[in-house]
Parts: C-alpha cells; sequence; structure tokens
C-alpha cells in the first residue's frame, strides 16, 4: 500500500528526514517511535503534504501512485488521512458543516453522489459512537474552544466519518489522560479493516498497549534505526532511546 | 466647486421654505456657509490622509430629482431579505418612495416615515434631535448633508416600547442616478427603555454607475434603551459613498452596530459614539470586503465621558486585488470616566499581492483607572489552517473560502437578529463563491 524509499526532507535549510526506507500493507499497524526531534511527526505531516517541508530526494508511492506530486486534498481524495498532533481550530464553522464539506469532497473526487444534510446527520449518529460523543458536538465550532482530549477525539471522528485507506496518527496519545486516551484507542481499533492500514507516531509505549502495532520502527536523527516486532516498544520503554541513538554515532 | 454648492442651496431654499419648520432654516443656512468657507477637506487633513477624496470634490453632481425613479417591487426583491412584516422605507435616488414602502400598524406613539413628512407634520419632535447630534463642525461632508437636508427616515420609539418588529430603510439607487448626489439624512431616536432593531441599506440596481451618497444618521439612544443598528453598504462599485453615523447614549443604555461595507469606488464610513452618562454598554462590529481598485474606509470614534461604560469593538477586512482599506479606531477617555472598559481589534485578510491597509489606532486616554486595549493584524490565512482543511479533502480554493467565510462569522456571528444575520452570512459566501 505504501512504499517509502529513501526519503529526506528539508525544513527551510534543515534537514529532517535523511534516508526513510518503510514498506506498509493492508491490514498492518505500524508504529513509528523516536526521541523529540528525531523527524517523526515530520514523516507524518510529509505524507500528507505539509507545505512547510520540502522532500529533496527520494520516493513514496501509495497504491501504485506517486503520493508526493499529489496535493494534500488528492491525498485525501485518495484516502489518506493525518490525524493532527495540534488540530487546527476554525471558529465560526461548525463541526457538522466542516466534516460533510470533507466528506462531501472526497465523495465527489471518487465520483460519487454527495449526500444532503439530513443523510449526513444519519451517518454522523453511527460515527458519534466511535467516540463515544453525543450530537450536541456536531454544532460547535470546528476544534473552537475544546479542550486537548476533545480535539484528538474529533480526529478520530473525522477519522470514522472518512474512512481512510491509510490513517496516520500523529502523537494523538500526547497530552491525552487515560480515559481519552482509551476512547482515543477503542475508537482506532473499531476502525482497523483488513483492508486498510494504520501508521501510529508516537513518543510513549503507553499507547501502543491500546492499539497493538504489527511493526515497530525508531527513528533517530531522520532515519529508522530499528525495526521489530511489539515487542521492540516495551525495549524501548525499558531501555529508553539512548542505546539506539548510540548505536547510529557507531554506525556513522 | 462649493459655488456649485451654493446656487443649488438658494435655488431649493427659494421654492422649499414653506415645507420646513421655521428653525429649520437657519440652520441649514449656516451649514451652507460653513461647507462655501470650507469646502472639501484638502489633502493634507490628517482625518483624510489615507481617502483621496479628490475625484468627489473634483467632480460635478447634480442633485437628483425629487420624484423617485420607476423601481418595481420585484426588482427591489433581492434586497428585502426581512420577512414581510418589516416595517419597510424605500427610498430611490434620494426620494421616499410610498407604493414601495410598508411601514403597516404601529405601537402607539411610535413614528415610522420620511423625513419630508415628518418636517411638515413632526417640526416639534425634530426640534429636539435633527441636527443635534451631528455637528456641522464634524465635517465639511456632514455641513454640506445639512445644508441639503430634505429626505431620509424617521424612527421614533416612545418610552418603553418594544418595536417587536425591526425597521429596515432601502436606499436603492437606479441608473438614472448616475452623476447625481444625494444626502439622505435619518434619525432614530429611542426613548427611555425602548428597544428596537434597525436595519440601513445602501444598494444599487445600476452597479455600473458612478454617483455619490452622502448620508448623515442620527441616533439618540435612551436611558435604559437596546438599540441594534446594522449599516450594509452594497452601492456600485464605481459609486462614491461618505457616511456618517453620530450615536448619542444615555444611562444603562446597549447600543450595537455592525457595519457591512462591499460597494462603492470609495467608500467611508464614519460610526461616532458618545456615552454621555454611566453603565452604558456600546458594541461596534465591522466587515470590508473589497477587491479590484476598492478603497473602503471606516473611521470610528467612541467618546468615554462618563465613568463605568464598557465598549467593544471589532472590525474585520478581507482585501483582493489591488483594493485599500483603511481603518482608524479613535477612543476618547476623559479624566472623569473612571473604570472606563474599552477593547478595539482591527484584523485583516490580505488576499491580493496589490491589497493594502492602513489601519491606525488612536487612544487619548486621561483617566488612570481604565482598561483599554487595542490590537491590530494584516496577514495572509493561516498556511497550517489551509493545510488542515485541505487534508481533510477540501480543494485549495475551497479551503480558502472556507477560512475567510470563519474569519468573517466571527464578527457576524455577533449580529442579535436571525434574519440579518442569515442575509449577511448570504452576502459574504456570495462574495467568496460559495463553498
Amino acid at each position: 500500500m505504501l512504499e517509502i524509499r529513501n526519503l529526506h526532507a528539508t525544513a527551510g535549510d534543515k534537514e529532517i528526514l535523511r534516508g526513510i526506507d518503510l514498506t506498509v500493507n493492508t491490514g498492518e499497524v505500524h508504529a513509528v517511535m523516536g526521541p523529540n526531534g528525531s523527524g517523526k511527526s515530520t514523516l507524518a505531516q510529509v505524507l500528507a503534504g505539509h507545505p512547510a517541508y520540502v522532500v529533496t530526494e527520494g520516493s513514496v508511492f501509495y497504491e501504485g501512485q506517486d503520493l508526493l506530486d499529489l496535493e494534500p486534498e488528492e491525498r485525501a481524495q485518495a484516502g489518506l488521512f493525518l490525524a493532527f498532533q495540534y488540530p487546527v481550530e476554525i471558529p465560526g464553522v461548525s463541526n457538522a458543516y466542516f466534516l460533510r464539506a470533507a466528506y462531501n469532497e472526497i465523495r465527489k473526487a471518487r465520483g460519487l453522489e454527495e449526500v444532503d444534510s439530513m443523510d449526513f446527520l444519519d451517518l454522523l449518529e453511527e460515527k458519534l459512537k466511535v467516540v463515544e460523543w453525543g450530537p450536541e458536538i456536531m454544532s460547535r465550532a470546528v476544534n473552537s474552544g475544546f479542550s486537548g482530549g476533545e480535539k484528538k477525539r474529533n480526529e478520530i471522528l473525522q477519522m470514522a466519518v472518512l474512512q481512510p485507506r491509510l490513517a496516520i496518527l500523529d502523537e494523538t496519545d500526547s497530552g491525552l489522560d487515560i480515559d481519552a486516551l482509551r476512547i482515543v484507542a477503542a475508537g482506532v481499533n473499531t476502525l482497523r479493516r483488513p483492508d486498510n492500514a494504520t501508521i501510529v507516531v508516537t513518543h510513549y509505549q503507553r499507547l501502543l498497549n491500546y492499539i497493538v502495532p504489527d511493526y515497530v520502527h525508531v527513528l533517530s536523527a531522520g532515519r529508522i534505526v530499528r525495526s521489530g516486532g511489539k515487542e521492540l516498544a516495551l525495549e524501548l520503554e525499558a531501555r529508553g532511546y539512548e542505546w539506539l541513538e548510540e548505536g547510529v554515532e557507531a554506525a556513522s | 466647486m462649493s459655488g456649485t454648492f451654493v446656487q443649488e442651496f438658494e435655488a431649493l431654499s427659494t421654492a422649499a421654505t414653506t415645507e420646513s419648520p421655521d428653525w429649520l432654516e437657519p440652520v441649514r443656512r449656516s451649514a451652507m456657509e460653513r461647507f462655501a468657507r470650507t469646502g472639501f477637506p484638502p489633502a493634507r487633513d490628517e482625518e483624510w490622509r489615507f481617502t483621496p477624496i479628490a475625484p468627489i470634490a473634483q467632480g460635478s453632481w447634480r442633485p437628483a430629482g425629487s420624484t423617485p425613479a420607476e423601481v418595481s417591487r420585484a426588482e427591489l426583491a433581492p434586497f428585502m431579505f426581512g420577512h414581510a412584516e418589516w416595517a419597510t422605507m424605500v427610498f430611490v435616488n434620494g426620494a421616499y418612495s410610498e407604493g414601495l414602502s410598508a411601514i403597516g400598524e404601529l405601537p402607539a406613539g411610535v413614528r415610522i416615515g420620511s423625513l419630508s413628512e415628518a418636517l411638515r407634520a413632526d417640526g416639534a419632535l425634530l426640534e429636539r434631535h435633527l441636527t443635534r447630534h451631528a455637528p456641522i463642525e464634524g465635517s465639511p461632508f456632514t455641513a454640506l448633508n445639512t445644508a441639503f437636508l430634505r429626505e431620509g427616515g424617521l424612527v421614533y420609539v416612545p418610552a418603553g416600547v418594544d418595536l417587536a418588529r425591526p425597521v429596515h430603510l432601502v436606499f436603492v439607487t437606479t441608473a438614472d442616478a448616475g452623476g447625481t448626489v444625494t444626502h439622505p439624512r435619518n434619525l432614530l431616536v429611542f426613548e427611555r427603555g425602548a428597544r428596537a432593531s434597525i436595519i440601513e441599506s445602501y444598494v444599487t440596481l445600476a452597479p455600473g454607475q458612478t454617483y455619490w451618497t452622502n448620508p448623515v444618521t442620527e441616533v439618540a439612544v435612551g436611558a435604559g434603551s437596546w438599540v441594534e443598528h446594522t449599516r450594509i453598504q452594497r452601492e456600485s462599485e464605481r459609486a462614491y459613498h461618505i457616511g456618517l453615523t453620530q450615536v448619542d447614549q444615555q444611562r444603562d443604555s446597549h447600543y450595537r452596530a455592525f457595519s457591512l461595507a462591499m460597494g462603492g469606488a470609495l467608500a467611508r464610513h464614519n460610526l461616532h459614539v458618545r456615552l454621555n452618562d454611566e453603565n452604558i454598554e456600546t458594541l461596534m462590529y465591522g466587515l470590508y470586503l473589497t477587491r479590484g481598485e476598492q478603497l473602503v474606509d471606516n473611521h470610528t470614534a467612541i467618546y468615554h465621558d462618563q465613568p463605568n461604560c464598557r465598549s467593544w469593538e471589532v472590525y474585520k477586512g478581507v482585501l483582493d486585488g489591488r483594493s485599500r482599506g483603511v481603518f482608524n479606531g479613535k477612543v476618547f477617555v476623559k479624566p472623569e470616566a473612571q473604570k472606563t472598559d474599552a477593547k478595539q481589534t482591527n484584523r485583516n485578510v490580505l488576499l491580493g499581492d496589490h491589497a493594502r491597509v492602513d489601519t491606525k489606532p488612536q487612544l487619548e486616554i486621561f483617566a488612570d483607572d481604565v482598561k483599554c486595549t487595542h490590537g491590530a493584524t494584516v496577514g495572509k490565512l493561516d498556511e497550517v489552517a489551509l493545510f488542515y482543511a485541505r487534508s481533510r479533502g477540501l480543494p485549495a480554493a475551497a479551503a480558502e473560502r472556507l477560512l475567510l467565510y470563519a474569519f468573517a462569522a466571527e464578527v457576524v456571528d455577533e449580529v442579535a437578529l436571525a434574519p440579518v444575520k442569515i442575509e449577511l452570512d448570504r452576502l459574504i459566501l456570495e462574495r467568496l463563491g460559495g463553498f
């Protein structure tokens, strides 16, 4: 589904990704871990097309298409979804309006008929259960005045409605208390299907108790320095990241 | 150039003195004399520094005819967003159209009608207020308006009356308006404890015409009254519009203004509010959407003359093309106006690389125990917010429109009267191209 080869990316004149290789197949959950500044959030944002980053080398193929050739909206229409680490507040536009606009744009791009607001409300009712929310949240402005936990839940709600094929969760666990973490993780698990895939970007192993990955990758200084199964996350929890970072020094 | 105005003034005053109360003629005459003396503001005048009025000053403007041009209800329909039961006064090229207006049944003591009619019948009521709030010394444009004061809307709400039906004053221009000037003069009086919503619209059926509208609206907000005043300026984009809204507020009153400006080649709105007593609340919201070569100027002034009052002001602008915005916000706090709480914000989004805004807060505070803040921003749409919307599947242009709508909605949401809010929403979406 996703083939990342030798990906390099810069922000300003700073190279942040320095040669990432990663393959994700349908049905898989990959965890990308690493210390602060290792480039894991950059990887997530580059995949979604964040304009602040420039890809200088390498390739990304998503379902056979050159992902880097696509605009951010085309990536979304093709089924890619990034749950933001810091979801943006849009005062003045209701959650329901925003989500229906997004849903319809994606349907339009796929040659499907747009849904009207009544039909959309029916669909929403179902999806709100995923994040254990009532309908009140839909009349509030997008993320406006939401708590940190509410913003993350709202990302998962958007994901539930937009039904991506490849979901990338960028530090969705940061700033969540244990209840919110449980709701968010349960939401993600509910949405797992054999024909989609998930990349979970996280600093801590904690989230991986709830969303169990098939593979764990450790990023350090813009490269994947180790890959393994879910037990690697536990090892990181016990030993920290330093032993792997030292490994990089030794190798280079 | 002022000579032409003087000639027209003399011609009018010999023809029309019988239709006006005695006290008014000297007022008009002194206004004319003042304008003849001052002329238009010179280019160096600080108040007009960013607003080049040369096309007005150098233009030759003939008075619009006193009989309204033929306009059908169907033509007016797009501007009548209110409900049928609203009291509506329609002025075509400055002249009152009884046929297009619909006042309806009014509560006892309420007066809604044309100023020309009131000048004949209600001279005593007018004497207390008309020209008493907007001084001719304020600006040459006010002096000129006062000299030619003939027609406009009168709304009088007596003490304790809740005017449940909003009042809509519609000033519409037609193709006949080309090359003309009108001086609409409105008087809105709310006695103690009254409550009302007023909408003042300046619209056109001739979007390509060049004309000049020079309106003055005086507003007396009595003690304990509540007034919402919405102003919609959608003149021809080749027209000139220099308007003044002058408000006097009394104790415990609440006045909220919303001003939308979309029209005019050059359009200026002066909103001046004086807080004459304690415990007054004043809300001033504004939105300007400009494109092409338009220049839209908002000059606001709030006079905190007394203690324990609150004023809250937010003006926002979206500027496209080579258009220009001007914002000047004056806040005067007198030494005795302790515990004043005044906040002013002006935010602008520039869409065009050649669009420009001149924004200037001007706070003059002479009391020491006050809370006064101001802030102004000029910038582009937030890149991360655009990315967020696009990452959810919205094409770049739609994401931009959504964020611009959100930017505007922050002020439009403050409009209390739902049908007005819906109409403002519609106008903004239409201008942004929908999404």
